[in-house]
């Protein structure tokens, strides 16, 4: 598909490379994102990577969209390098009982046994594609066919912190209590978003992850560590 | 003690907001900011702040407060509000002007019909910690502000400064605000492909309401449903404050300061940054007619709104002494019927 040139008003440009949840999208989306960062043409305010596009807000006192789009299009045929700096990261969730509300009717619903739900999530590594709709909030691909589900029909007015939740063909974690449609199969003790952090969202887009089961005792030990500051989630440099 | 205001009652949703939270949106922290950046600068301005400073962004309802400074110096912009001052020197000072209170002074602020927001600057700012290089207050997150929410009765807005500097009041020349009856001007798009030809005119052709469901976040619209010519569930991409995202149901989200950063409907059109403040003053019940104009037109109209600002503010006036002891002494005398009538 032939990258386009949208406006959002008179303050975004966005570039927009497909209309598909995809991993070689999103490639081209973090790295025209990480080339921008690296050397912004003037005007640029900030950069928002989703899944197929990247929004460009921009100081129209000071550029066009004309003229930004002009800077940005050379830039769109230089090669594919993966964004420095990208991490996996291994989140611990505990995927059982009243930390896991929907397991059982995921594993009713996709003809699986629970140990098999878990089994699949835990055993995927998967892409942070954007962080979007809470502060810190990452969507993360891709689950394995045998989990996607369409969002509940009935959402919850209360979905809570740390939830670790499934829908489509994604997953996420909710960093805050909020209203929510996905279905919830386990959650973290970790702390997704902390604007004291010199980093404030855990993830960022184009890094890893993967999850590990832990039981609830150990849910409640790392809770207890993450209140005190004195946990850290284990990560290591993405390797390519 | 610190100097500061004390909070006697907060007003429907009293919170501490600037120009927003530039740079975080990647992570999904929403901008949020003044719904009227235009009021808040002026505001600030008419009290020698830098425009963009941090200032108490009232809407629907306003809070009465105390004044706990030797003395301080506030503005409040936002069209047909008041400030109503108790104590010494009781007066009623209109929007658009700058005031000095004394301690024990108690300011209760009323909002006028026409608009939903209004501003009250205080000279030197709020002393408030900026989170994520802003002061701005996001409610859901519970970021920025006074401990990241509305203000609550018995709260201290604590101020930056302990006593008013010396030198004349301010006062704007001109009534603030443009025409209300303009239309909100809109660039089309991004998605505007997803939609109806027929649509597309009704978003120019109709008359829209802004519907009881209104918030900082956004305002959903009364008036005809706008239908999709495709799904209407697209990919999340990026949101624009201002985009005017259309769900399933053909009602019409105007998004606003507090907006996620990222959606999954499609945006028929965005509001142009000149008139995101007049949008911001909307209340609901209020008509909403649109035009659209081409991108060029819109960016050129950003600069003008920026010159026009300037103008404005090369334009403040001091206001003389003896003409603020005259107004003074007429409230205080209680000659003009209906002023006090608050102050029971």
């Amino acid at each position: 598909m032939k990258v386009r040139f949208l406006s959002a008003g008179d303050r975004a440009l966005v570039v927009e490379f497909g209309d598909r949840v995809d991993r070689e999208l999103s490639k081209r989306v973090l790295h025209l994102d990480a080339i921008i960062r690296s050397n912004p043409p003037a005007g640029i305010v900030e950069t928002v990577p989703t899944f197929r596009s990247l929004a460009v807000y921009y100081n129209a006192l000071v550029t066009s969209r004309a003229e930004l789009q002009r800077a940005i299009e050379p830039l769109l045929d230089s090669g594919d390098n993966p964004r420095a700096g990208a991490r996996l990261w291994h989140v611990p969730v505990c995927y059982e009982g009243e930390f896991a509300p929907d397991l059982a009717q995921v594993a009713r619903l996709t003809g699986l046994m629970p140990n098999d739900v878990v089994a699949l999530h835990s055993g995927t590594r998967f892409h942070v594609y954007m962080l979007g709709f809470l502060p810190g909030f990452p969507y993360m691909g891709d689950l394995p066919p045998q989990l996607a589900l369409p969002r509940r029909a009935d959402p919850r007015l209360r979905v809570p912190a740390g939830s670790i939740s499934i829908a489509t063909s994604l997953t996420a974690i909710y960093p805050y209590e909020s209203p929510g449609g996905w279905h919830l199969i386990g959650a973290t003790p970790i702390r997704m978003f902390d604007p004291e952090r010199p980093k404030p969202a855990l993830f960022a887009p184009g890094d890893a992850v993967r999850f590990q089961p832990i039981d609830p005792t150990a849910f409640a030990s790392i809770r207890r560590a993450v209140e005190t500051r004195s946990y850290e989630v284990e990560s290591a440099p993405l390797a390519l | 003690m610190t100097p500061g205001f004390k909070v006697l009652s907060p007003g429907l949703h009293t919170t501490v907001q600037d120009l927003g939270r530039i740079g975080y949106q990647d992570i999904g922290v929403p901008v949020s900011g003044a719904l009227d950046g235009f009021g808040l600068r002026l505001a600030n301005a008419l009290v020698g702040n830098p425009p963009g400073m941090e200032a108490l962004e009232i809407l629907v309802s306003g809070p009465t407060i105390e004044t706990a400074a030797d003395t301080a110096r506030l503005a409040l912009v936002g069209a047909g509000a008041t400030l109503g001052i108790r104590g010494e020197n009781a007066r009623v000072v209109t929007a658009g002007q700058s005031a000095t209170v004394q301690r024990g002074d108690i300011v209760e602020i009323t909002l006028g019909r026409q608009s939903a927001c209004c501003y009250l600057a205080l000279e030197g700012g709020i002393a408030v910690p900026k989170v994520l290089g802003s002061a701005s207050t996001y409610v859901r997150a519970a970021l920025g502000g006074l401990n990241g929410r509305a203000l609550r009765q018995d709260d201290v807005i604590p101020l930056a400064v302990g006593c008013a500097s010396e030198r004349n009041e301010l006062r704007a020349p001109a009534a603030p605000s443009g025409s209300p009856d303009q239309p909100i001007r809109v660039v089309f798009g991004p998605q505007h492909n997803y939609f109806r030809k027929e649509s597309l005119a009704a978003l120019l052709d109709a008359e829209f309401r802004v519907s009881k469901d209104a918030d900082r976040m956004g305002m959903r619209l009364d008036g005809p449903l706008l239908l999709h010519r495709r799904g209407w569930d697209i990919v999340s991409d990026a949101i624009a404050t201002g985009s005017i995202q259309v769900p399933g149901s053909g009602q019409p989200i105007v998004l606003l300061a507090d907006h996620q950063t990222t959606g999954g409907y499609p945006k028929i059109a965005t509001v142009i940054s000149a008139d995101l403040p007049r949008l911001g003053r909307c209340r609901p019940g209020d008509p909403l007619r649109f035009a659209s104009v081409e991108l060029e037109a819109a960016e050129e109209m950003c600069r003008e709104a920026e010159r026009e600002f300037a103008k404005l503010v090369a334009a403040l006036e001091p206001v003389l002494s003896e003409m603020e002891l005259d107004i003074g002494s007429l409230y205080g005398e209680n000659l003009i019927s209906g002023v006090t009538t608050g102050f029971e």
